[in-house]
C-alpha cells in the first residue's frame, strides 16, 4: 500500500440554486480500502457520489485520483465506475453481453471478452451457463452479481456503490453483504459504498464516514464510531443509545463510584451508555455507575430482552440483557441498573455546527 | 368462474368484432373477389380468371408501385431522422413544454389534409408566396418549387410527421435513464450510447412509428396529385384511375390487392418484431 491516497477530496462544495448540498468536505481514501459513507436521506451522500463518478460537477474544490485531478473529467473518461441502486442492467442484452459491455466499448476481441466474462461469472459464483441467460430470467441476487461482474469487467481503479442492496429482502441482503466483503478482499480493489444503513456499513467496511447535512461528522473504523462517537448525532445514528446530560461531572439521579468520579469529575457533555452495556443489579450489588427506575415496557428481541425503564423526572432509559438474565416480574417492577465506568463514553459539549 | 369470464370476454368483443368484419374485412374480400374477375365487368357473377393480375404485371404498373414504396421509404427515413431529436426532447428534456408541442402537432390534424396541402401549393407555386416575394424584391422570378419528386417527399413528411413523432417519443420514454447513465459511466461515448442502448431499447417505438408512416405514405395520393402534378404517378392514383376513369374494376382491385399484399406483409412482419405489450407498459 503506497502512502499516497488513491482518492483525495479537497474542500469539495456543491451548491444548487438556493441550497448547499456539500459544505467544503475533505476526505482521503487509502488504496484497497473499503469505505462506507453513511448518512440519512438528504445528508448529501448521493450528491457526493454523483460528483465522485462524474455525473455532476462541483461548485468548488477538487477531486484527485492519485496525482491526477479528475473533477472536470466526464464520467465516461474516468477510470472509476459505479454499481447503481437500480443496478441499471441492460434489459435487451444477455447476462454475458451485460458483463462484456465495457470490454466491447474498448473493442476487445469477442473471444477474449467471453473468456473474461466467464472468469467473472466464476468469481461471482454464477454458473457458466448464465452467460446466455436473459436479465429478466435472473433473480434479484443474481442480478446483483451480474451488475458487480459488469463493474469489475470495467476494471475500475475505484468501485462505487450507490445503495445497491437496499431493494433486497433482509436475508438476501445479509448474504450479499458478506459476499461483497469477501469480494473486496479477493479483488483488492478500493470500494466506496454509500448507504443509509449503518448495519450494512458496519458489516462490510474498514472505515465509516458519517455524513450529516453536507459534511462529514466522523470518519473512523466501525468500532471506534460505535464506542466513541464524536457527537450526539453519530451516537444516535449508530443505533439505540442512552444519553445523560452531564454538568460539572454530575448527572441527576446517577450515583458515581470513585473510578467514574475520577474519570468524569468536573466535565460537561453527554454521557453515552449503550443499552447492552447496562445490567440489572442484584440487591446489594454495586457498580461504578448506578441508578434506580421502574420497568415500563418489555420487548423480546430473540436472544435478548429489551426494557424501557422509567426514571423520576428524566427521560426513560433503554436496557438490553441476555434472555437468561431477564427480570422476573415484568412492567411495574422497580430495578437498579448499573454499568462499569469504562462502558461509558463522554461526548464533550458540542460546538454548535457552523452550518446549522 | 374462469370459463364465465372468458365467455363474457367474447361477448364484450362481439360488437367490435361484427363492426370490423363488416367495415374492414368485407370490403377487402369484395376487392379480392373483384380482382379475379375478367376485365371491365361490374358484377361478381362471372367465371374468375386472373387476367387483371396479368395486366398489372405486363403493363408497367410496377413503376408506380416502386414510386410509392420508394417515396414512402424516403419519407419514413427522413421523418425518423427529423423526429428522433424532437421525440427525445419530448420524452426526456422538455417537460411541460412537450405538452404544448403535442397540442400543436395534434391541432394540425384538425384541418383536412387536402386543405393543408393547398396551403403549401399557394406557398410554393409560381406566383405564390415565396416566388412572388422573391420576384417582387429582386425582380428575377423562377419556376416555382412544385411538381417534382423531392417536393412530394416533403409533402409526405409534412403530413405524416405526427405518426412518426408520437410512437417515437413513446419508444424513447421506455429507455431507462439509469441504463444510459450506466453506459456512460462504463465509458460509452454519446454515439455508443445511441447505438448500444437507446436505439435497441426504443426499437418498439421506432418500428411502430416507421410502420405507420410507411404504410400511410405508401397509400398516399393527395401529395402526389397536389404537389407533384404530373411528375410521377403513384399506385394509389392508378387504383383510382382504374376504378373511375378507366371503368375497369377488376384491374383496380388487382392493383389494390398488390398494394395490400406488399404493405400488409411489411406491417405484419414489423408488428411481429415490435413488442407492443412492453410498449403499452403491460410488462
Amino acid at each position: 500500500m503506497s502512502d499516497m491516497p488513491i482518492l483525495r477530496i479537497n474542500a469539495l462544495t456543491k451548491r444548487f440554486d438556493d441550497f448547499t448540498a456539500l459544505h467544503g468536505i475533505n476526505l482521503n481514501v487509502r488504496d484497497g480500502e473499503f469505505l462506507a459513507i453513511v448518512g440519512p436521506s438528504g445528508s448529501g451522500k448521493t450528491t457526493l457520489i454523483r460528483l465522485l463518478v462524474g455525473m455532476d460537477e462541483p461548485t468548488d474544490g477538487s477531486i484527485w485520483l492519485r496525482d491526477r485531478r479528475i473533477d472536470e473529467v466526464p464520467a465516461n473518461k474516468r477510470p472509476t465506475c459505479m454499481v447503481f441502486q437500480s443496478l441499471a442492467l441492460f434489459p435487451h442484452r444477455s447476462v454475458g453481453q451485460n458483463i462484456e459491455f465495457p470490454l466491447k466499448l474498448r473493442k476487445v476481441p469477442a473471444a477474449k471478452r467471453k473468456a473474461r466474462a466467464l472468469e467473472l461469472l466464476e468469481l461471482l459464483r454464477l454458473p457458466a451457463h448464465y452467460y446466455d441467460k436473459r436479465i429478466d430470467e435472473c433473480s434479484g441476487g443474481e442480478r446483483q452479481r451480474v451488475a458487480l461482474a459488469r463493474a469489475l469487467a470495467f476494471d475500475p481503479e475505484i468501485l462505487f456503490f450507490d445503495e445497491p442492496l437496499s431493494a433486497l429482502d433482509y436475508r438476501l441482503r445479509k448474504t450479499l453483504e458478506k459476499e461483497l466483503k469477501d469480494l473486496h478482499q479477493r479483488t483488492g480493489k478500493t470500494f466506496i459504498y454509500i448507504t443509509h444503513s449503518l448495519e450494512e456499513a458496519m458489516v462490510m467496511s474498514d472505515r465509516i464516514a458519517i455524513m450529516k447535512a453536507g459534511h462529514f461528522e466522523q470518519i473512523a473504523p466501525a468500532e471506534e464510531i460505535y464506542a466513541r462517537p464524536v457527537s450526539r448525532f453519530v451516537a444516535e445514528f449508530m443505533g439505540e443509545v442512552n444519553l445523560f446530560d452531564m454538568t460539572g461531572g454530575a448527572v441527576p439521579g446517577l450515583r458515581f463510584g470513585p473510578e467514574a468520579t475520577a474519570l468524569y469529575g468536573g466535565q460537561s457533555g453527554a454521557l453515552m451508555v449503550r443499552p447492552e452495556s447496562l445490567s440489572v443489579l442484584a440487591p446489594g450489588q454495586g457498580a461504578e455507575i448506578a441508578f434506580d427506575g421502574v420497568i415500563e415496557a418489555e420487548y423480546l428481541l430473540g436472544s435478548r430482552v429489551q426494557y424501557t425503564v422509567a426514571r423520576d423526572g428524566a427521560a426513560p432509559v433503554i436496557v438490553e440483557v441476555l434472555r437468561e438474565n431477564a427480570v422476573s416480574g415484568g412492567p411495574g417492577t422497580p430495578v437498579t441498573l448499573g454499568c462499569p465506568a469504562s462502558a461509558c463514553h463522554l461526548i464533550a459539549q458540542e460546538v454548535q455546527d457552523a452550518a446549522a | 368462474m374462469q370459463r364465465r369470464d372468458r365467455q363474457l370476454g367474447a361477448l364484450y368483443a362481439l360488437p367490435l368484432g361484427v363492426f370490423l368484419a363488416l367495415a374492414f374485412l368485407a370490403p377487402i374480400l369484395l376487392v379480392a373477389a373483384f380482382s379475379t374477375m375478367p376485365a371491365k365487368v361490374f358484377s361478381l357473377a362471372n367465371l374468375p380468371d386472373f387476367s387483371a393480375y396479368y395486366t398489372v404485371l405486363t403493363q408497367g404498373y410496377w413503376k408506380s408501385v416502386m414510386w410509392s414504396l420508394g417515396m414512402a421509404l424516403a419519407a419514413t427515413a427522413i421523418l425518423f431522422v427529423i423526429c428522433w431529436p424532437l421525440a427525445y426532447g419530448m420524452a426526456k428534456v422538455f417537460g411541460r413544454f412537450s405538452l404544448v408541442l403535442t397540442i400543436g402537432v395534434v391541432m394540425t390534424l384538425f384541418v383536412s389534409e387536402n386543405i393543408r396541402l393547398f396551403g403549401w401549393v399557394l406557398t410554393l407555386m409560381k406566383g405564390g408566396l415565396i416566388e412572388g416575394y422573391v420576384r417582387h424584391w429582386t425582380g428575377a422570378g423562377f419556376d416555382g418549387l412544385l411538381y417534382n419528386v423531392p417536393i412530394i417527399v416533403f409533402g409526405l413528411c409534412y403530413v405524416y410527421l405526427p405518426f412518426m413523432l408520437f410512437p417515437l417519443a413513446q419508444g424513447i420514454a421506455m429507455v431507462p435513464d439509469d441504463a444510459r447513465q450506466a453506459a456512460y459511466d462504463l465509458g460509452a461515448t454519446r454515439w455508443q450510447i445511441l447505438r448500444e442502448i437507446e436505439l435497441p431499447l426504443a426499437m418498439p417505438g421506432i418500428l411502430v412509428g416507421s410502420l405507420l408512416t410507411f404504410v400511410l405514405a405508401a397509400g398516399a395520393i393527395a401529395e402526389t396529385k397536389l404537389l407533384g402534378g404530373q411528375a410521377v404517378i403513384v399506385i394509389a392514383e392508378e387504383v383510382e384511375t382504374a376504378f373511375t376513369y378507366g371503368q375497369n374494376w377488376p384491374l383496380g382491385a388487382a392493383l389494390a390487392m398488390v398494394l395490400i399484399a406488399i404493405v400488409g406483409g411489411i406491417a405484419i412482419w414489423g408488428i411481429g418484431k415490435a413488442d407492443l405489450d412492453r410498449m403499452m407498459g403491460r410488462r
